[in-house]
């Protein structure tokens, strides 16, 4: 895949990745991290819908298999290029336009929280087309709404492939509320945040 | 270059503090946002100048709009590992003070306030003790003095309560009726209920002890420091401060000034 592929030639350098994944979601990121290499200098925030324990796992799980730094993201804290974020279980996750993070425990969105939705929209309205959103495999309609909102405010779509997804619901759901850039499948999502990487704005 | 909706939102937010001094100016951008979109909906408004224009001109409706600014979620022994840890490291400590002050900041419905009330008397603390719980939100305070939750939670609060080191069955503290919880009232006659801002009110007594938890998270930097003084002021000698599981005093203006009891439980103490 080079960077003149047509979906998405006429976008413009990203300055960061929000990924959302539900059922499914641990191995889908797994695979789509697979091909990061130590340096990669975007930052990937990412919301997993997990069971709601206090204290996940996550962050740990992802740092042992990675060569980025992985953190779970701190209300406040400014975001740093080239680390992946995990939001926090019980609260949902949005990006200031200082480019710091922060959480809030407003009622949950699709018996969700964090939620997808709220981590897409708040990153759309700071990036605006110098963003790119990925939504994964997922048992519910999480992120749907956030997705076209990424859309709509010029930023990059990418859904994973439903016929390969391990649940297809939500990137279903996602199809039909608005058409994004790409639909790919797993190993090609690796590979565009590699592409984007190259093409990345600092 | 601001988008409309930016604009509006500061202007609206500025209307707001001009006519009702209610200060939102240093709140979280992305968490008043969605809120105030969430109204613009409910009150069938297609922009925010609209809304602005209803409540500059309606106390009501401002009312109305602040019952969606504000966030009433909560629940009783939310995070029951943070009640255990303030039964077994910080009440033996509580116990030696003749009496105590406790001050509830951003008491909301009132879930923290019995929980704390709960776990006060279970330890013979409750009689000496005078609880301040304080909130900008009128209507969530009279919910609170009322004591009455919907039952439906009740199953997850009696599951916290047991978390939590409950001594007794959490049914006692409660009668049930219809679908309602009605608490005890006796739980909450050294509790005085009151309107305080952390935005723009000032320390109103020496306390020995601060509950302010998931209220800072909502606020930027700027207001988090002004929140941390109150707090730091109203504190007596070693007195304690207690934050939600996600808020910290480690980057504030205010981290030397405290330590840390139970860094994992948001357990503080001033120096």
């Amino acid at each position: 895949m080079t960077v003149q592929n047509s979906y998405w030639a006429n976008q413009g350098p990203v300055e960061a990745v929000v990924i959302g994944a539900s059922a499914g979601g641990v191995e889908a990121l797994l695979t789509i991290f697979a091909d990061l290499k130590p340096g990669f200098r975007l930052p990937i925030i990412v919301v997993l819908h997990l069971p709601d324990e206090r204290r996940s796992q996550v962050a740990e799980v992802f740092a042992r298999r990675l060569p980025v730094p992985v953190r779970e993201a701190q209300d406040k804290q400014p975001i740093e290029p080239g680390t992946l974020y995990f939001a926090a279980p019980g609260y949902h996750l949005s990006i200031e336009h200082d480019h710091s993070f922060s959480l809030s425990q407003e009622e949950r969105v699709h018996y969700s929280r964090p939620a997808i939705d709220y981590l897409f929209e708040s990153a759309a309205d700071v990036y605006q087309q110098r963003l790119a959103a990925v939504l994964l495999t997922g048992a519910n309609q999480d992120g749907a709404r956030g997705m076209s909102l990424v859309k709509e405010l010029g930023g990059l779509t990418i859904i994973q492939d439903p016929d390969e997804a391990q649940v297809s619901t939500m990137p279903r759901a996602a199809l039909d509320l608005c058409q994004p850039d790409c639909i790919l499948p797993l190993r090609g999502i690796g590979r565009l945040l590699v592409e984007l990487e190259h093409n990345a704005c600092y | 270059m601001h988008r409309n909706t930016d604009i509006e939102l500061r202007l609206l937010i500025e209307a707001i503090y001009l006519k009702y001094s209610y200060d939102f100016r240093d709140y979280s951008g992305a968490s008043i946002k969605r809120r105030v979109n969430h109204a613009l909906r409910q009150f069938d408004c297609n922009t925010i100048s609209a809304l602005q224009e209803r409540i500059l001109h309606d106390p009501t409706a401002f009312m109305q709009l602040l019952q969606f600014l504000t966030i009433p979620v909560s629940e009783m022994f939310r995070d029951p590992e943070h009640f255990l840890a303030i039964r077994q490291e910080v009440v033996p400590i509580l116990k030696t003070y003749p009496s105590l002050k406790i001050w509830i900041a951003g008491c909301s419905t009132g879930e923290e306030v019995y929980s704390m009330a709960i776990l006060l008397r279970e330890e013979g603390l409750l009689d000496r003790t005078i609880i301040y719980a304080t909130d900008i939100n009128p209507r969530s305070l009279e919910k609170a003095k009322q004591g009455i939750f919907s039952l439906e939670n009740i199953r997850a609060y009696t599951h916290n309560y047991q978390k939590a080191g409950g001594q007794r069955s959490f049914a006692d503290y409660y009668t049930a009726a219809y679908d309602y919880a009605i608490f005890d009232k006796t739980l909450r006659e050294n509790v005085t209920f009151a309107d305080h801002s952390l935005a723009t009110d000032s320390v109103f007594s020496e306390t020995n002890l601060i509950s302010c938890r998931n209220v800072l998270i909502y606020f930027n930097k700027n207001l988090q420091n002004r929140a941390f003084g109150l707090f730091e002021e109203s504190l007596c000698h070693r007195g304690f401060l207690m934050l939600g599981s996600k808020e910290t005093l480690d980057f504030s203006d205010y981290s030397k000034q405290f330590t840390s009891v139970l860094k994992q439980e948001r357990i503080y103490r001033k120096l």
